[in-house]
């Protein structure tokens, strides 16, 4: 084990900035981090062992205790439970002989519940051993867990035919489907990867490009909607001895999906728009952040990326401008939505715990190891290059006036066809919900947990950034769902296990809020509960970042367009109850020194 | 300075004694030391104002025991550990226009609710069974006769089990707390808290 | 002092030194931003949200913005008051904070921010969460029932090779601050004293001591917190 540990550390020159890598590679090869590999990590890397456990404990996927021969991760979001996810649980569960949260005495079954995996379009939905296994039934997971047993490996479990588009090719050979249902400019097939790198470029100074970056008006993708030009001329003109490209391929926004399938189809794309930006900023490394949940995708990323630089796309002197020089690589999360926030990216980038910067200064002035850099979404990067080859002013032909282009949708719950739409900005809700075959919908969660909650009355909003802003999630959600139950609750305890727990806001607002919630749903409330919750989720305005600024909007935005749902929870003939159960309360002590409780009220 | 109000009031109701009724006080100590009760007493020679000015009910103070009339003011101390507390806690809200939570016990429990997040199964085993004092309980008896109070999973703070309309923080609140707030209560004034008299020690 | 630039604080003219951290600033010109995390001359980590103000709108920790030229900052509105209060009620609430029984009573800071608020109860429900006392080092005891993960332990208690004695543990609501078992073995006298000292509540304390100075006489029984702070 020691061994294993030194040549890992080795593999990554004893850099303290990539104990992700080197954390990732020690559980990949374990199954977990030992006590041992902690204390050998601190010496090599003249750490304190607790200084390793920070980063490590920071991360969901990180271990100090075995996870098992096998490791499932079985995504929780609400869409999930919507298609049959406590049915696997059981299957899951009564197979295998343990509980979720455990791994079996031989060592060879965890199960574990994780975040939303991304797989919304094809839940329920597993990750064992990096591979995804998607539209899980009972009868599967019995299969899965006896061929476990039977120690088969990982590749033998798939017995599904591969997914659409690209994931039959030998280096993903993996069962996700892409359900691409609709085309736009990005996965439209009728761009020639390479294009702008060679042939534009050598025709525009850097300038030139941020200047059409600048006149197409785009915003970033990623959901904030920061103009990409000016982003990326802050950076340029930003100090610094290197200038550094990041792509945000995070994607953690439980009902997001379509970086997934953006990095599947057209990953050249991408690329490329890293190339592009670094040329425009003046920056020669690219780094894609991807989150550890597609590191299904490792060695086929890995190989575009070799292809490119075997095309001269990357590499020195690209396109034979001379100093063009850049080329990327790629870092895998471990489990942390909000790393997905550009600056506890750049914190992980570095080897550290994913815990937000306060801004300013913002990350184009400094931002990975103290140098300007840029981070963009996925999808930011593979419009670029479109914006690049055919002018800023085309561009600003689709979409509306203050959202111009297009915009890739992520679209899942209820509904006939689940999948990514690429849209012009502009389209409405109630467009949408007919284009993917939607009846009798109660509501739509746009955006995600941290976006709104909007009822019919809401559907002919428009999807832009002074309107509907999103990055791209919607989850639909048919009349016949419970959605304090199963939604608001399940969003309120993503964030509650996903908050990076710097903030005092954050940390416990979320908690407290929920506890209320889950009073109110427990049949205790009363009005003025109601009232407690919008004035309270205020106090969440004053975190750090956006996870925390946004983490009451499930209970908000419920509150705000579904009040009928609460007020119909409430007691009518009360106007005070904390939640006392005075017979719920009593019980453990009665039972134990075993009298049978009497309450006698005189 | 603090008497003036106070002395006001005691003038204007001797000189009205017969119409003017004196409002009524009741005190009780559910999960508590006594010490909030000792602190009400520990205004000095304030006490005998006091006691002109407003009439005791059921307290440990005068040693009534049961309600007799509405109540004026209630003053609780202490957080609420059993069952028997609920009870009187209970029977406080519903005979007493205002309550008053006096000490950290009645405001979070106090030191009592450091069982709290402990398993209360432990802490009976802790003080019946295993614990290092206990030893002429051979048998393992635990209290479990009928007419004893039940043992509630926590202490819980007052008002979250009753609403509480003001809260004297301190362990116990400084005695000149409990007086500017008994004056500011019969008077009707605002409640004056000077810096050094609002302590949670 | 060539430096100096105009802003506002509520309204009044203020001036600084352009580049200054705004709870700096203000307090050049008497104005107290109340603060738990920050520290002087230690780089500042915006944890406990409490010098919040708002700046064209939005709200800013004033210990991690600089002032800039003509800024208008707010800081004793009603709402940003209250934001405050707040704050200190939800930390009373997620911990467990046994004021009467606290070694650090009468000289801790987030007591002291809450006599200042005037804090008689928190308005949200007391969460008793169940966390762990480490009394396994020979000099340190480490409550996490006190804990305000204001970071202040784990950025200024170094060894001589730089590396942290105090670093966090987990994350959100799990959140801990732990002392490294091996670290805590052989932590000096003085290094664990500057540790109890630069925690702003009772959460790290030296054994054996507690309790030597007398109620009346503490740090924050007579005088409200920032009472320093004046013109
Ligand atoms: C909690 C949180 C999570 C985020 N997750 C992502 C993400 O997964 N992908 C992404 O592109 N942006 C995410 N963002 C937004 C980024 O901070 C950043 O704004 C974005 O990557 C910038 O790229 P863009 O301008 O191209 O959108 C997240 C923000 C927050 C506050
Ligand atoms: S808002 Fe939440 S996630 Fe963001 S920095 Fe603060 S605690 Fe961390
Ligand atoms: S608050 Fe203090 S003095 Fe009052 S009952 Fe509780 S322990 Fe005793
Ligand atoms: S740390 Fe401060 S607030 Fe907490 S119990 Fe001790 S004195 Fe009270
Ligand atoms: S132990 Fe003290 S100094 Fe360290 S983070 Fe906790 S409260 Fe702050
Ligand atoms: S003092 Fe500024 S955030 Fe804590």
């Amino acid at each position: 084990m020691e061994n294993t540990v030194k040549q890992i550390v080795e593999k990554y020159n004893t850099n303290r900035n990539r104990l992700m890598d080197m954390l990732i590679d020690i559980q990949e090869s374990e199954g977990y981090i030992s006590r041992d590999a902690i204390a050998t990590l601190s010496q090599l890397l003249e750490m304190s062992q607790a200084d390793v456990e920070q980063t490590l404990s920071f991360y969901h996927f990180f271990s100090t205790k075995p996870r098992g021969k096998y490791a499932v991760y079985l995504n929780n979001s609400p869409v999930a439970y919507m298609f049959g996810r406590e049915a696997i649980k059981e299957a899951f569960e009564k197979s295998a002989g343990v509980r979720f949260g455990e791994v079996t005495s031989d060592g060879k079954i965890g199960l574990f519940d994780t975040a939303c995996i991304g797989m919304n379009d094809q839940e329920p939905a597993a990750i064992i051993n990096n591979m995804v296994f998607t539209r899980l039934t009972p009868y599967r997971v019995r299969e899965l867990v006896k061929m476990m047993k039977e120690d088969k490996p990982i590749e033998e479990l798939r017995k599904e035919s591969f997914g659409d588009g690209k994931n039959y090719l030998p280096s993903l050979r993996s069962m996700v489907s892409s359900n691409i249902r609709r085309k736009g400019m990005i996965l439209s097939d009728d761009y020639h990867f390479g294009t702008v790198l060679r042939e534009k470029l050598p025709t525009l100074s850097p300038e030139g490009v941020i200047g059409e970056i600048k006149h197409s008006a785009i915003r970033g993708r990623g959901g904030a909607g920061f103009p990409t030009g000016l982003k990326w001329e802050f950076c340029r003109r930003a100090k610094g001895d290197k200038h550094y490209v990041v792509c945000n391929a995070d994607e953690g926004e439980p009902g997001t999906f379509k970086d997934r399938v953006i990095l599947t189809e057209k990953p050249e794309l991408v690329f490329e728009g890293m190339a592009l930006a670094g040329y425009a900023i003046g920056g020669e490394e690219g780094i894609l952040y991807i989150r550890y949940e597609y590191r299904y995708m490792k060695d086929y990323l890995e190989e575009v990326l070799h292809k490119m630089r075997k095309e001269g796309l990357l590499g020195t002197n690209i396109s034979g401008i001379e100093g063009f020089n850049f080329d990327i690589r790629i870092q895998f999360g471990a489990g942390a939505y909000v790393c997905g926030e550009e600056s506890a990216l750049l914190e992980s980038l570095e080897g550290k715990r994913g815990e937000p910067r306060d801004k300013p200064p913002f990350p184009v002035e400094r931002g990975y190891l103290g140098y300007p850099t840029i981070i963009n979404n996925v999808e930011t990067f593979a419009t670029a290059v479109r914006i690049v080859q055919n002018g800023g002013e085309w561009f600003t032909q689709f979409g509306t006036d203050d959202s111009t282009g297009t915009k890739i949708l992520s679209i899942s719950g209820d509904c006939m066809f689940p999948g990514v739409y690429e849209v012009n900005w502009g389209f409405n809700v109630e467009d949408m919900l007919d284009m993917v075959g939607a009846y009798d919908v109660q509501a739509v969660q746009v955006g995600g947990p941290s976006g709104t909650l909007i009822g019919p009355d809401e559907f002919h909003r428009t999807l832009g950034y002074s309107d509907l802003s999103t990055g791209g999630s919607m989850i639909i959600f048919g009349k016949q769902r419970n959605l304090l139950r199963d939604v608001v609750v399940n969003f309120m305890e993503f964030f509650i296990d996903e908050s990076c727990g710097s903030c005092s806001t954050c940390r416990n607002m979320t908690q407290v809020m929920n506890n209320k919630l889950k009073k109110i749903l427990a049949g205790k409330g009363v009005a003025n509960d109601l009232k407690d919750l919008k004035e309270w989720g205020r106090v969440l305005n004053a975190s750090r970042c956006g996870l925390g600024q946004t983490a009451a909007n499930p209970i908000i935005s419920s509150l705000k367009n579904f009040r009928p749902l609460y007020e119909a929870l409430l007691q009518k003939d009360k106007d005070f109850d904390e939640g006392f159960d005075l017979e719920k309360s009593v019980q453990a002590s009665c039972s134990y020194v075993g009298r049978v409780p009497v309450f006698n009220h005189h | 300075m603090i008497r003036n109000p106070l002395e006001a009031i005691l003038n204007s109701n001797k000189r009205e004694e017969k119409t003017m009724s004196k409002p009524v006080v009741a005190t009780t100590s559910l999960a508590g030391c006594f010490g909030c009760h000792m602190s009400l007493l520990d205004i000095d020679e304030r006490i005998l104002t006091l006691i002109e000015l407003v009439e005791f009910n059921k307290s440990p103070v005068d040693d009534i025991k049961t309600f007799t009339k509405a109540v004026d003011i209630g003053l609780i101390e202490g957080g609420v550990c059993n069952s028997e507390n609920v009870e009187v806690l209970k029977s406080f809200r519903k005979h007493c226009k205002i309550l008053v939570s006096v000490g950290e016990c009645a405001i979070m429990g106090g030191l009592p609710a450091l069982r709290n997040g402990i398993p209360v199964e432990e802490c009976l085993h802790e003080a019946y069974i295993g614990g290092p004092t206990v030893q002429l309980n051979k048998d393992g008896i635990m209290p479990n006769d009928d007419e004893l109070p039940m043992l509630l999973d926590k202490v819980y703070p007052c008002h979250e089990i009753v609403k509480i309309d003001y809260f004297l923080p301190g362990c116990p609140p400084r005695a000149d707390l409990i007086w500017d707030a008994l004056v500011a209560l019969v008077t009707g004034d605002p409640m004056k808290l000077p810096y050094e008299v609002v302590k949670f020690d | 002092m060539s430096n100096l630039i105009k802003f506002k604080i509520d309204g009044k003219e203020c001036m600084a030194e352009a580049g200054k951290f705004i709870v700096d600033a203000a307090a050049d010109n008497g104005i107290y931003i109340p603060t738990l995390c920050n520290m002087k001359g230690v780089k500042p980590k915006g944890a406990c949200r409490i010098c919040s103000v708002r700046i064209n709108g939005r709200l800013m920790t004033s210990c991690t913005t600089p002032v800039a030229d003509g800024m208008e900052i707010e800081s004793n509105s009603t709402d940003i008051q209250d934001l405050r209060k707040s704050i200190i009620e939800l930390l009373f609430v997620s911990g467990n904070h046994f004021c009467p029984a606290c070694e650090k009573s009468g000289n801790c800071e987030l007591q002291a921010l809450a006599y200042r608020y005037q804090m008689m109860v928190p308005r949200y429900p007391y969460e008793f969460p169940m966390k762990p006392v480490d009394a396994s080092s020979p000099r340190i005891i480490k409550d996490q029932n006190r804990c305000i993960f204001c970071k202040r332990c784990i950025k200024t208690i170094k060894d001589e090779t730089g590396r942290s004695y105090f670093v966090f543990r987990n994350r959100g609501h799990k959140l801990e601050v732990v002392l490294d078992e091996e670290m805590g073995k052989t932590i000096n006298s003085a290094t664990a004293h500057l540790a109890m000292e630069n925690c702003p509540v009772g959460s790290i304390l030296v054994k054996e001591k507690g309790f030597d100075t007398p109620i009346g006489k503490r740090k924050y029984d007579k005088e409200p917190i920032g009472s320093d702070i004046k013109l």
